[in-house]
This record gives C-alpha cells, sequence and structure tokens, in this order.
C-alpha cells in the first residue's frame, strides 16, 4: 500500500527550497566575496571564501539527501531523474562559484585600477544569471508555466555578461599599462573564470525549459 | 455439481481474459509509471471488481437477457467459450477487442442457431451505446482534463505534493473504475448463464437475500479478479508503457473518464433516478473498456490542440463493432453444431 506520502513530500519540498536557498546565497557570497577582493578588504574576503567553501559542501550534502530520499520513497517516478539532473547541474554552479574565489585566494591576481569597475560588472551580471536561474528552479515545482520568464532573464543576464567579458579582454589586451604579458594572460584567465558562472547558469537554464516543457500536462 | 462447473468454465475463463485485460485500462498507466505497486492495484482492482459485479450487475446482464435468453447450460458454454476465443484471437491481432462484441456476437450465433428471433431494438440499442460510450469518454476526458489542468494550474501546488495527491486519485479512480468494471461488463462473463443458472437464493440471516444471480456474478468476479492478479501485469506494462504514453495526470483523467461512462451504463440506481424524475437515462448496456479508454485519449488530444490524434487507433475500434460480434457469431454457430450433433447435447430447447 502506498503511503500517503503528504509528510514526506512537505519534507522533501522543504529540503529542496533550502538546497536552492543554498544555490542562492552560494551566487551572493561569490559577488561579495569579489567585491571585497577588489576593494582590497583582504579580511572580508577570506571570510567570504570560507562562508562559500561551508556552503558548498553543505549544498553537497543537502543533494545528496534528497536524492536518496526521492528514491526510496519512490516519489515522482515520472519527472524523478529531470529533477535531479536539475539540481546536479544547478550544484556545478556553486562549485564554480566556490573555486572562483579559491582562485582569487591562492593566485591573488593584481587588477589594475582601471579594470576594477568592468570586473565588478561581470561578477554582479553572472550573480544576477545565477540569482534568477535559482528563481526560475523555485517556479518549476510550483508554477511551470512562469518558468520561461526566468528563464528569459538568464539568458539575458548571460548575454550582457559575455559582452562585458569581450570589451574586458580587449581593454586587457589593448592597454599599455598592463606591461606583462603574463599579467594579460592572468586577468584574462579571470575575466573567463567570472563569466563561466553565468555560462554555466545558462545551460541549465537550456534543461530547465526543456523539464519544464516536459511537466506541462 | 461437475457437470456445472465444467459447463460454468467457459465463463470463468472468459472473465479471466476480461481481468487479464481489462484491469490494464484502470491501473495500467499507474503501474507501469511506477506511480502505484502492482500489487496494490492487483487487490483494489479485484476486490473492486467483485463488489460491482454483485451489487450492480444486474442492470447490464438484464440487457443481454434480452437480446437472447439463452436457456441451455451446454448452450451457455458454447456462447461463452465462442466469446471468449474471440477475444482471444482478437487481442493477438492486436485489436482494442470489447467482451461485450464478443458475448453479442455469440448470443447473436445463438439466437440463429436456435431459431430464435434476435430483438431488434435490443440489438439497436446496444450498438448505439458501443458506438456513443467512447464519444461520451471523450467528451467526459476533454471537459475533465481542462478542469484539472485550470485547477492544477491556480493552486500552485508543489511538483512532490502533486505527485501524492495523483498517486492516492489513481487508487480512487482506479477502485472507482474497478467497480464499473464489474457492474458494468459481469454480464458480458455471466449474462448468459443467468437462465440456466444452477444456483438457489440464499437467506442471509433474513436481513437479505443472496440471489442466485449474484452467486453468479460473484463466481464471476472472481474469476476476473484471478485474471486480474494472474496476469494483467503482463498487460499492464505493454499497455501503460506501449500505446499511449501518458503522464500520472493525464492518466487520472482518462480513468475517470472512462469508469464514468462504465459507471453510467451499469448503474440500476441512476437509471431508475433519471426514470423516476423523468428524465432520458443512460441504458445499461456492456460497453467495452478498452474502447472508452482509446476514447478518453482521444478527448485529451483535442483539449491539446489536436495534435497526435491517432486515426488509425479509431478506425480499428469502428472494425471492431462488426468485425468481433461477426466473428463470435460464425464460431459460436458452428460450435454449437458440434455440441449438439457430436456430443450430443442439448443446446435449446
Amino acid at each position: 500500500m502506498p503511503k500517503i506520502f503528504s509528510s514526506k513530500s512537505k519534507q522533501l519540498e522543504t529540503e529542496i527550497d533550502s538546497y536552492l536557498d543554498r544555490v542562492n546565497t552560494a551566487g551572493l557570497l561569490f559577488l561579495e566575496g569579489i567585491k571585497a577582493y577588489i576593494e582590497g578588504k583582504t579580511e572580508y574576503f577570506e571570510k567570504k571564501y570560507i562562508e562559500i567553501s561551508d556552503i558548498e559542501s553543505e549544498a553537497d550534502e543537502k543533494r545528496r539527501e534528497i536524492k536518496q530520499k526521492l528514491y526510496t520513497y519512490m516519489l515522482i517516478p515520472e519527472s524523478r531523474g529531470d529533477v535531479l539532473g536539475l539540481l546536479e547541474n544547478i550544484d556545478d554552479i556553486v562549485d564554480i562559484c566556490e573555486k572562483v574565489l579559491e582562485q582569487f585566494s591562492i593566485e591573488t591576481p593584481e587588477i589594475p585600477e582601471f579594470l576594477k569597475s568592468d570586473f565588478l560588472k561581470l561578477a554582479e551580471l553572472s550573480s544576477k544569471s545565477v540569482e534568477e536561474l535559482v528563481k526560475g528552479t523555485q517556479v518549476f515545482f510550483r508554477q511551470v508555466n512562469m518558468v520561461s520568464n526566468y528563464v528569459n532573464k538568464v539568458h539575458f543576464y548571460e548575454h550582457e555578461a559575455d559582452d562585458v567579458e569581450e570589451q574586458l579582454k580587449r581593454k586587457v589586451f589593448a592597454s599599455a599599462e598592463i606591461e606583462k604579458f603574463s599579467h594579460k594572460v592572468h586577468m584574462r584567465y579571470f575575466t573567463e573564470k567570472i563569466a563561466a558562472v553565468s555560462d554555466v547558469a545558462e545551460s541549465v537554464c537550456e534543461r530547465l525549459s526543456v523539464y519544464a516543457i516536459k511537466r506541462r500536462i | 455439481m461437475l457437470t456445472v462447473l465444467f459447463f460454468l468454465s467457459s465463463g470463468l475463463f472468459l472473465g479471466w481474459s476480461l481481468g487479464a485485460n481489462d484491469a490494464a485500462n484502470i491501473f495500467g498507466t499507474a503501474v507501469s509509471t511506477k506511480m502505484i505497486k502492482f500489487r496494490t492495484a492487483a487487490i483494489i482492482c479485484s476486490i473492486f471488481v467483485i463488489i460491482g459485479a454483485v451489487v450492480s450487475g444486474a442492470g447490464a446482464s438484464h440487457t443481454l437477457g434480452k437480446l437472447g435468453e439463452v436457456n441451455e447450460l451446454a448452450g451457455a458454454f458454447i456462447v461463452a467459450l465462442a466469446a471468449a476465443l474471440t477475444v482471444l484471437w482478437m487481442t493477438k491481432a492486436g485489436l482494442p477487442v470489447s467482451t461485450s462484441q464478443a458475448i453479442v456476437g455469440a448470443i447473436i450465433g445463438w439466437n440463429f442457431f436456435s431459431g430464435t428471433a434476435t430483438s431488434i431494438s435490443s440489438l439497436s440499442k446496444i450498438v448505439g451505446t458501443w458506438v456513443f460510450s467512447p464519444i461520451l469518454s471523450a467528451l467526459f476526458a476533454f471537459l475533465l482534463f481542462h478542469l484539472i489542468k485550470k485547477l492544477i494550474e491556480s493552486s500552485n501546488i508543489h511538483l512532490l505534493r502533486l505527485d501524492s495527491y495523483t498517486r492516492i486519485g489513481l487508487l480512487i479512480v482506479g477502485a472507482f473504475g474497478s467497480y464499473s468494471l464489474g457492474a458494468n461488463n459481469i454480464g458480458n462473463v455471466m449474462g448468459v448463464f443467468i437462465n440456466a443458472s444452477p444456483f438457489q437464493d440464499i437467506s442471509v440471516a433474513g436481513i437479505f437475500t443472496f440471489t442466485s444471480v449474484q452467486q453468479l456474478f460473484l463466481l464471476g468476479g472472481i474469476a476476473i479478479g484471478i485474471g486480474v492478479i494472474s496476469y494483467s501485469k503482463k498487460v499492464m506494462q505493454t499497455v501503460g508503457s506501449g500505446i499511449f504514453k501518458l503522464s500520472p495526470v493525464t492518466a487520472l483523467v482518462v480513468v475517470l473518464a472512462s469508469s464514468l461512462t462504465l459507471f453510467l451504463f451499469a448503474s440500476q440506481s441512476l437509471h431508475d433516478f433519471l426514470t423516476s424524475n423523468h428524465l432520458p437515462a443512460f441504458p445499461l448496456v456492456p460497453v467495452s473498456s478498452s474502447q472508452a479508454v482509446v476514447g478518453s485519449v482521444m478527448g485529451i488530444s483535442i483539449a491539446k490542440g489536436g495534435r497526435n490524434l491517432n486515426f488509425k487507433k479509431l478506425g480499428q475500434i469502428s472494425l471492431g463493432w462488426v468485425v468481433t460480434p461477426i466473428a463470435s457469431a460464425i464460431l459460436t454457430y458452428i460450435a454449437l453444431f458440434f455440441m449438439q450433433n457430436v456430443f450430443l447435447q442439448n443446446v435449446y430447447h
């Protein structure tokens, strides 16, 4: 006899929500961390880096719990694969956010003054794309028809981030202020790392919109 | 008693094959999508088929009785056997076959053989209902689909909670569907034996009478139940994942729409209520659950904008209305001839 799952599904609903909250927090910490780094607040930056590492392991743990529960309670057999795939892909975003701050912490790139605002802008756009993706995912569970609104926003922020990324790289390589080639390559590396967050958000978004179409009755 | 059981065996075989095939119409998608375990589905299905058969099976059987009163046990044996073989053969051919159509053909075959006139009014009532039932199912499915879609969209219900409500819904609707199936289709299985019933009415503690017909239907219901438990798993896995790919929510709509159709054509109390209020009542006629399901799926296709409308399937249904009864009638006629002239049994009087 299948049990009346409402208590279990309620519990799992809460867990999925809290998982997504962590992803959202990771996106915000990523922005705060980069901001702190650019503004030279090293101590505050390191604090954000530790925080994001904690969030990353918490999110991993939560995701494993959700996976286990979905399978042991035989919940949503039809969309179980999609939901797990989605959550796993979202997890990549948290990983990248953490990795970027880790690289900042290890490599301590020297960001010239004239590039700071561009780096900040790029980080903001990436963080925004994560935020909209999380909203889209939350909506996927409750109001599947609304998903496309958020998908569009993610596309928009990713596109903007692409533009800023390109401008930034052009500035770096055209600049006489950055003398060493290795420094230019270092700047390009960090530009690409920060922009990668929005790229991954976009590719998760593509999946999300397909799952949303599948879920419509 | 042994003779009686022997002659009833063809009806029980027909019941078994009905259970094996038609349970999948009710629980097929729920089981194949793993929303409900097969065990749960089989138990619920068997119980409610039996309840439906015993409580509400008389109405639709009565209509069959009017078509032709098979009055010898050996004749009834052949009628049910021919119907069962026709169903088996048509199932092998992959057609959405109906025991209702097979038994009607078989009864007409008996009428021809025994020289009994076939009641044209009963026959046209029955055939009209066959054509009408998938259309009615489609209409129900169309309306229910829009209703449920609106309900889900406006309630902002979480995927997980929707999932658990759908499971509960599939169980309840499945129980209702099984009840309706038992009520509507028991006549196909046991109807031909009514006039030759070997049972006596039993009075239970003076409170109610367990009529001979109900005893017959209980036996038939059990045969259907055994069919469900022993063989329907395989059919469910092919039906659920093969012909119609349905999501659990659409499966709920399909089963509810088809069950309502079966119920309307089987419920004596609804019939009495409508006639007593001078309203047009649904004729009590055994219809095909498979065809009701096909109708419901079509209704959903139309509700979704007419994509994936399977015209081939529609063609097969109409073919079934003609081919099944004719094949069954011919088979009955031939088998009755052998029963009478080779085995020297009275097949009518």
